[in-house]
């Protein structure tokens, strides 16, 4: 049995918020830089390239890439050969805790009926899962409320089918129009049930920007999806052009012979993702 | 690119146009969902407010907390919808400009129309950029509120577009049809 120390955790998760609001992953980076180059709309693709300019100043380390330093979503894949040393749900609020108040980051949790900010960025967000093996891997999403607040989740029928989903994804993409600062990477999450669907649509953000999915047909479906979000013309900003998403990712699992759950998860340009294998 | 020196007058007003790309000095006021439910309250109720809202730029902002010896933190807009119940008895006490990102409902289309102010959008999740834009800051109202609290920015070459100007143009609407 290998064993890991809720101490470790914690130092591993403070640096890890303070790294992942400051450094663009490089994924996001390069696919900024694809959209740019191609962009014809020309004040689009001005700003496009403050997008690019905007990591450059955050990597400093000195001004994190938004203010809205988001909730943290933290996946955790437990080995099973791995034996925790104390909690593991403290050890990672804590870690959120000293990083958002050392690293000058914003706290953005609280009350919802108060509206009394808690002043600590937790709880965060958090889904445990046990894995095969002696690997404790801990998947962050520094999440802002913009994108968030323009998710949404529906309980489609079988006979709604794929025109359905595709029908659902675009309306949910019209609505966040310019509000959730495109260009979008779109998470979609189809099937399990009302809880899993919104499950599967972030766990798909976890993804990096340029994979291919393992699933010939959802392969295909995403870069359908992403076809016709582009052809929406919101663009990057809302200010028009080809660029309002870099990509569509989904994630599937079975669902009841009488539902057809989907969500639609969407992800700002601002993706701030980060993997800590401990 | 127009420049643009705040506080805003009618000539400045009656020369932006929708899509146009601008850049703002002079002062500009944070304000978010909890400084817009407080200002509505003390304007509903006649009081006086903390801070002169005549002919000045509202900007929907929690910047994130400043590093020693740095004026702010990240800056950037957060959305302005979550701000559309508030707007139009703003714009009645003399708010004249609205920066933030995203769409605006028709109430508050129409009052920029009716009092003549003007909705720009700032580039979100730009909060590294836009601290740089910001010359001095300090807070003029509810210090309570945390991120959520008023801060009076004075901002120089701060980069922004036009979306609704006093004619009724809608450069998000211009965009979806060209």
């Amino acid at each position: 049995m290998r064993v890991i120390n809720q101490k470790e955790i914690t130092a591993k998760i403070k640096k890890a918020v303070i790294d992942a609001n400051h450094f663009l992953p490089y994924d996001v980076i390069s696919a900024i830089k694809k959209a740019a180059n191609k962009e014809k709309n020309k004040l689009a693709k001005t700003c496009l390239y403050k997008i690019i300019e905007n990591a450059k100043k955050a990597k400093k380390g000195i001004f994190p890439l938004c203010q809205d330093t988001g909730l943290v979503v933290v996946f955790i894949e437990q080995g099973d050969n791995v034996k925790i040393n104390g909690d593991i749900y403290a050890a990672i609020n804590e870690g959120i805790k000293e990083g958002y108040s050392e690293g000058f980051l914003r706290k953005s949790t609280a009350d919802p009926l108060t509206r009394q900010n808690l002043n600590t960025n937790t709880p965060a967000i958090i889904h445990y899962d046990i894995a095969k093996g002696s690997l404790l891997k801990i998947s962050l999403l520094i999440k802002g409320a913009g994108s968030e607040n323009k998710s949404a989740v529906k309980m489609l029928t079988p006979a709604d089918g794929k025109e359905g989903i595709i029908e659902f994804v675009i309306d949910t993409v019209k609505k966040a129009g310019a509000s959730a600062c495109p260009p979008y990477i779109i998470g979609v999450g189809i099937g399990g049930n009302l809880e899993i669907a919104p499950y599967l649509a972030k766990k798909a953000l976890l993804r990096k920007i340029n994979d291919t999915n393992r699933d010939r047909e959802l392969s295909l479906l995403e870069k359908v999806l992403l076809k016709k979000i582009n052809s929406l013309k919101i663009g990057a900003f809302g200010f028009g052009g080809d660029t309002t998403a870099l990509a569509v990712k989904i994630e599937m699992q079975p669902c009841h012979i009488a539902s057809l759950p989907v969500a639609v998860n969407i992800q700002c340009h601002s993706a701030r993702h980060k993997v800590i294998n401990i | 690119m127009k420049e643009i020196i705040t506080p805003l007058t009618d000539d400045i007003i009656f020369d932006l146009e929708a899509g146009d790309e601008v850049l703002i000095s002079g002062p500009i006021y944070t304000m978010r969902d909890m400084a817009h439910k407080k200002i509505t309250e003390i304007l509903e109720k006649n009081e006086t407010l903390p801070f002169d809202i005549k002919n000045q730029i509202i900007y929907y902002c929690g910047p994130t907390p400043a590093k020693k010896g740095k004026k702010i933190g990240a800056c950037g807009p957060t959305t302005s919808s979550r701000m559309d119940k508030y707007t139009p008895i703003l714009l009645k006490y003399g708010v004249k400009g609205l920066i933030g990102k995203g769409e605006r409902s028709e109430e508050v289309k129409q009052a920029l129309k009716k009092y003549n102010a003007i909705y720009f959008s700032a580039l979100g999740g730009l909060g590294a950029e836009y601290a740089g834009y910001v010359i001095s800051s300090e807070i003029v109202a509810f210090p309570e509120l945390g991120p959520e609290a008023v801060y009076k920015l004075t901002v120089e070459d701060f980069y922004a577009v036009v979306i609704n100007d006093i004619k009724g143009n809608d450069f998000y609407l211009i965009n979806k049809y060209h």
